[in-house]
């Protein structure tokens, strides 16, 4: 198989571009640890409000970090509000009730899917106090586009 | 601007009277044409109507569901005129390329998939129009639409399959007639989109079959839903290479011959295609990076796959540029940019796929951006996805498609394209291009500062960043009344090329291969080695994650009507 010179350049350069941004990502991911939702855990969605272990609320977990618990349902969050510091550690640990639903904070990298069987976490640090709102990114039926909550960072 | 080429007259095929298809090649042809511009009417009304929602602009009269509409919109634009299309223009186009016609075995094969994929898209657009299945055409579970829905969504898949199988007869026919023979690349090219198909649709097929179908008629109570998106999206990926492969054959074999040229290379063009088939499948974890269950390590392993597909990509844009170029040397045009004054830009055929090449590189760049772990986190799930598959389906396969709708429907019905049909194609052109550049842009904007997709108008109770959004969302719907109006003109033009332009004789324009191109070597078409290396590599991607999703199978869950509480 024959390949043109200017077209072994092109691909040169095309290709090494894209070794370069792989490796970036790759050391992002796991150097950094900026990493996408990875836990395995399980849990049964149909007795999720009795599970003392999966009881919504905020809990403080070490100097200036957080666990947060959500259980989204049709159509809503709980809790409803939630209230951390500024400069904390939060970490969301979340699990859906019903459907499958999404946990978006819009302009933070915080965007995640919440899955009904399964346990969604995600840590963020949030720098500035503020309202932040809280949205259902992914459709789960007629009342999808009132799914909101909010995050009151202080 | 160069004069528009009407094709070649009738004088020069004094044999042929029609055109270059038997009038049984065309009818079976013509009626996937005929579903896809009527699908494309339905299709079109439901996105135009949800631009118009979405915006705060209109309110439905009670009784519509926005989301219902959504559903419809996404099953019949993206499933139903997508392989209809697909299969409409490879069934004739290889029949041509092989042996003029269509064997009886491949034509009566194509009338079977052609009815069991017709009785399939009637029963799953009957469950959306009734209400029972505003599930979206990603279907995910447990939402629980009707269960004829997902019998309707199998059999339009199983029906391609009948359809692929008709080229692959073919094709096979063809080999064992000519011995030895390098076959001709548009069939080869065909073959590999039918390969790739099958292979995909086998995870969505296991889907239906397997869960979801059994599910939703009570024969299983529970469901495994990380195991039935991951089927989903092993099958979701290389879908829109499915929708790719067709488009690439007009710009590698069609387009040359327009813009006056040669196909660069067939053996690169039949190699481009090939990595194609490996890299387009075993990438689907790419669109579940923010999902739980699926380990980091095994993610990543995906996404470097994908971006595999970046070399095969880079290939074709070469090709394709280098033809460009040669086409434009030999009217004297010289220099690096001398050869755009040489392109046809009056013709149709040519005008409509370039804007659809160029809007692949900004396609293909934000594909990038949505693939990589970490920058997904800013654009998943927000309008941004929703722009940038406007983008690569709607501008590029669909503009592609339908500039070869200009030469292949007088073709198919014997007729000519004439100048002022080939004047109303390039307004229709241009509408589509403005529309979707608006829109599309629009989308990608408003999606880097949040906005959800799939969600009918809302501002979060006054949320001040929501609030910031809806102008996004008012030149969204501005982009889908433009829209609009190009596919109506589209709708028309089509129906007048199959039943009321002058007849004549339209040629299909199949370019020559340069003459240094080389012969591709025989591994090329020793398709077992292919398809095994594939198989290979999605062992190596999927088998240990769906592995651990079975073990660790928590309890499953059982099916939820979320949009029709009456039920």
């Amino acid at each position: 198989m024959h390949f043109p010179r200017y077209e072994k350049i092109w691909l040169a350069i095309g290709g090494g571009a894209l070794a370069v941004f792989l490796i970036v990502l790759g050391i992002y991911g796991f150097g950094m640890g900026f990493n996408t939702p990875h836990d395995t855990q399980t849990v049964d969605a149909q007795t999720i409000s009795q599970n003392p272990n999966f009881q919504p609320g905020v809990k403080q977990t070490g100097p200036n970090r957080y666990e947060v618990t959500i259980v989204a349902r049709t159509f809503s969050f709980a809790p409803a509000v939630i209230q951390v510091p500024a400069g904390a550690e939060v970490t969301f640990r979340m699990t859906s009730a019903d459907v499958v639903h999404g946990f978006e904070i819009p302009q933070t990298n915080v965007n995640v899917m919440v899955v009904p069987g399964q346990v969604t976490t995600i840590t963020h640090t949030f720098e500035k106090p503020g309202n932040y709102l809280i949205l259902c990114n992914e459709y789960c039926g007629t009342g999808h586009q009132l799914m909101q909550a909010q995050l009151q960072v202080q | 601007m160069a004069a528009v080429e009407v094709p070649s007259s009738r004088e020069a095929h004094p044999e042929k009277q029609g055109g270059p298809f038997s009038k049984p090649d065309a009818n079976l042809s013509l009626a996937h044409f005929i579903v896809v511009f009527v699908a494309l009417v339905l299709g079109g009304i439901a996105g135009a109507l949800q631009a118009e929602v979405r915006s705060g602009t209109l309110t439905l009269p009670a009784g519509i569901d926005y989301y219902a509409l959504l559903t419809l919109h996404g099953v019949v634009m993206a499933l139903v005129v997508t392989t209809y299309f697909i299969v409409g223009f490879l069934l004739a186009f290889s029949g041509h390329l092989l042996g003029g016609e269509l064997k009886p075995t491949p034509r009566l094969l194509g009338w079977i998939g052609f009815i069991v994929m017709t009785l399939g898209t009637a029963m799953a657009a009957i469950e959306i129009l009734l209400g029972n299945a505003s599930v979206l055409y990603t279907f995910y579970a447990p939402m629980q639409a009707s269960p004829w829905f997902y019998v309707g969504v199998t059999l339009l898949i199983v029906g391609s399959w009948i359809s692929g199988a008709a080229i692959f007869v073919q094709y096979h026919l063809w080999r064992k007639e000519h011995p030895g023979e390098r076959s001709p690349l548009g069939a080869f090219m065909a073959v590999c989109t039918f390969i790739l198909w099958d292979i995909a649709t086998l995870g969505v097929a296991i889907e239906s079959l397997f869960q979801l179908i059994p599910w939703s008629f009570g024969l299983t109570k529970t469901i495994n839903v990380e195991l039935s998106r991951t089927f989903f999206w092993y099958f979701g990926h290389p879908l829109v290479y499915f929708w790719l492969l067709p488009a690439y054959i007009v710009w590698y074999t069609v387009i040359p011959k327009i813009v006056g040229g040669k196909v660069f290379s067939d053996t690169l063009a039949r190699f481009a295609f090939l990595l194609f088939i490996l890299f387009s499948v075993p990438v689907g974890f790419h669109h579940q990076l923010m999902d739980p269950g699926i380990q980091s390590g095994w993610k990543f392993v995906q996404v470097v796959l994908t971006m595999m597909v970046v070399i095969p990509s880079l290939m074709t844009a070469y090709a394709l540029f280098a033809t460009f170029i040669r086409a434009g040397r030999a009217k004297g045009q010289t220099g690096f940019t001398g050869w755009l004054k040489a392109m046809p830009w009056g013709d149709v055929r040519f005008l409509a796929p370039f804007i659809g090449m160029v809007g692949f590189i900004f396609g293909g760049a934000g594909g990038i951006i949505n693939a990589s772990n970490q920058m997904n986190a800013m654009v998943h799930n927000t309008l941004w996805v929703t722009g940038h598959f406007h983008e690569t389906l709607a501008l590029t396969v669909i503009l592609t498609f339908f500039g070869a709708s200009y030469w292949l429907l007088p073709a198919l019905s014997g007729r000519k394209l004439t100048p002022q049909m080939n004047k109303l194609g390039i307004l229709q052109t241009i509408l589509w291009t403005v529309g979707m550049v608006i829109m599309s842009g629009a989308m990608h904007a408003v999606g880097l500062l949040g906005a959800p997709r799939r969600t009918s108008y809302t501002t979060y109770q006054n949320n001040p960043l929501a609030q910031t959004w809806v102008g996004y969302e008012q030149w969204m719907a501005i982009g889908g009344i433009i829209l609009f109006i190009g596919l109506a003109l589209m709708v028309y033009n089509a129906f007048r090329m199959i039943y009321g332009a002058p007849k004549g004789y339209t040629e299909v324009p199949v370019a020559d291969i340069e003459e240094e191109a080389g012969t591709p070597p025989a591994i090329f078409e020793k398709w077992w080695l292919w398809i095994g290396i594939t198989v290979v590599l999605v062992l190596i991607a999927y088998f240990v994650p769906v592995t651990q999703m079975i073990q660790n199978a928590g309890p499953g869950s059982p099916g939820f009507n979320t949009w029709n509480f009456g039920r």
